[in-house]
């Protein structure tokens, strides 16, 4: 049913850390790894070592460059993934059932085995988290490693998503924004975390955390004060002499 | 977004199949004429709809769109356009044998070729990423295309006329409109990486080197660069030559001249429909 659940008992969602993430790619390429193999179709590949590559990925990290009014530009990496939204627009379009939302745990997954492969969802989705994969024709998109966070088979350190156990930077965090003392709620709380284009209304899960403020280069010198020299003497004269002519 | 000929096709041809049967609903017709009118506009609209089918991944599993009525706008077009075919099928039976039925299931057979025509909009006009969609105008310009394709095939011309006006206004209202709606939905890339608090935003690196399913899917920059020609194809195309081919050429000539040159016209609108509309995921990619 591609209802909405009314409210969902977990949100399990990520935070990235826009302060921390140094681009490295590190998250795609575990993403990649993980979801070639198990839950679903796997992710597939079009012409990989040809002339025009391309592919299919559930997570893509961007780069920017912003330019504050008043200082130096800052480069900042910026992965994009499902945000696992509460009021998730890619759900509701679906006409077969395939797109849902899960009452337990909040995680927007795709069945697989129903979907049709028409790309409404992805039409609907502001943030180009879903991509239709040509080998299969249905649609793909981030699960939240569903199939790693609670198989008990893993080890206990493996149970989070791909991307978060492989980020070595620890720019990633995987927990429940329902639960206000779990890391991603209290990180989100300290760090000021925002929301992707809230003016969509689809209501995100997923939270990022802004780049800490840069320290300024000082407008004068710390050495400022000791090169205050006052010329005395014989240099004093010269210095009020000079200074005249 | 991506004009993909298949969805194309579907919703220019469905459109004016259900305007024609709904006309010939309510009006009706009777003996052979009736058997090969009531074929054409069923013709139309069932071809449009297998039309629908070929953009599918997975065609195979197509009668699960049955399913989610409730929330999807495409689950319960499907629903109304067999409902629209089946309501229809007594009438056009009666008409050609001379049941003498009354018009009864026509005239709710038009209603649901409404119904139908208004939810195939729907779909477009619920999809609040592409701003120059989701506006109440896209509905009133799928509705005066069915009409005004059913009117032009049926050469009534005093009817066929006032509507091609109604539909010329109503396209010019929706490419008015669609102008400022990216604008007006107030996404940015800003607003869609966030980092508007630290400044202005611009890319620096792209996240892949290749294409990918986005950019060919929703990131279309074609149509953008002949807006204003294709919209000028459209409008002379799909209202100006129909006009005036039913009002000075007459008999089957004008009919076949005006749905001609209508259904060029109407191809051409529905191209740019989809090829002009911006999906607010290029924002991440520094296009639209």
């Amino acid at each position: 049913m591609t209802g909405l659940p009314e409210r969902t008992e977990k949100k399990l969602g990520l935070v990235i850390d826009l302060d921390t993430c140094v681009g490295c790619h590190a998250c795609v390429t575990a993403c990649k790894g993980w979801n070639d193999q198990g839950y679903g179709a796997p992710l597939s590949d079009q012409n990989p070592y040809g002339a025009d590559p391309s592919g299919t990925f559930l997570n893509r990290v961007h780069s920017y460059a912003v330019q504050p009014t008043d200082t130096a530009a800052q480069i900042i990496n910026f992965p994009r993934s499902c945000l696992h939204c509460e009021d998730a627009p890619c759900v509701t379009v679906c006409p077969t059932g395939a797109s849902y939302k899960r009452a337990e745990d909040g995680i927007v997954l795709v069945n697989e085995a129903a979907c049709i492969g028409c790309g409404l969802c992805a039409w609907a989705c502001p943030y180009g988290a879903r991509e239709l994969d040509q080998a299969a024709g249905v649609m793909k998109k981030c699960t939240l490693c569903v199939d790693r966070i609670y198989n008990e088979a893993l080890p206990e350190a493996d149970r989070e998503p791909a991307c978060v156990r492989t980020c070595p930077t620890g720019a990633r965090h995987f927990g429940d924004f329902a639960d206000p003392e779990s890391k991603v709620s209290r990180l989100t709380a300290e760090r000021e975390g925002f929301a992707l284009m809230p003016e969509m209304g689809t209501r995100p899960v997923n939270r990022y955390l802004p780049p800490r403020k840069k320290d300024r280069p000082e407008e004068a010198s710390l050495l400022a004060p000791l090169l205050d020299i006052k010329a005395t003497g014989l240099a004093g004269w010269l210095d009020r002499v000079l200074g005249k002519i | 977004m991506n004009p993909a000929p298949s969805v194309i096709v579907f919703t220019v041809l469905s459109g004016m199949g259900f305007g024609f049967l709904a006309l010939l609903g309510l009006t009706g017709v009777s003996g052979t004429v009736a058997f090969f009118l009531w074929g054409l506009g069923y013709g139309l609209a069932v071809a449009g709809l297998v039309a629908s089918a070929f953009h599918l991944g997975n065609p195979q599993r197509a009668l699960l769109a049955f399913t989610q009525w409730r929330t999807s706008w495409l689950s319960r077009e499907a629903w109304a356009s067999v409902i629209t075919l089946g309501l229809f099928a007594p009438q056009a039976l009666s008409d050609w044998l001379g049941l003498g039925l009354g018009r009864g299931f026509g005239v709710a057979g038009a209603v649901m070729a409404g119904v139908t025509v208004f939810c195939t909009a729907m779909i477009y006009a619920q999809i609040r990423a592409v701003p120059r969609w989701h506006h109440w105008t896209v509905p009133p310009v799928f509705l005066a295309y069915a009409v005004a394709g059913g009117l032009v095939l049926s050469g009534v011309s005093v009817l066929a006329l006032p509507m091609l006006c109604v539909l010329g206004v109503t396209l010019a209202l929706h490419w008015h409109f669609g102008a400022r709606a990216f604008a007006r939905a107030g996404a940015t890339m800003e607003s869609a990486t966030g980092l508007g608090r630290v400044g202005a935003v611009s890319v620096f690196e792209q996240p892949h080197t290749g294409g990918n399913y986005l950019l060919r899917e929703m990131i279309h920059v074609v149509g953008r660069r002949h807006a204003e020609r294709v919209r000028m194809i459209a409008m002379v195309f799909s209202v100006l030559l129909p006009s005036l081919a039913l009002a000075w050429l007459s008999g089957g000539v004008a009919v076949v001249v005006a749905a001609a040159t209508y259904l060029i016209g109407a191809l051409a609108q529905r191209w740019l429909f989809f090829a002009e509309a911006e999906h607010v995921v290029g924002l991440y990619y520094g296009r639209r």
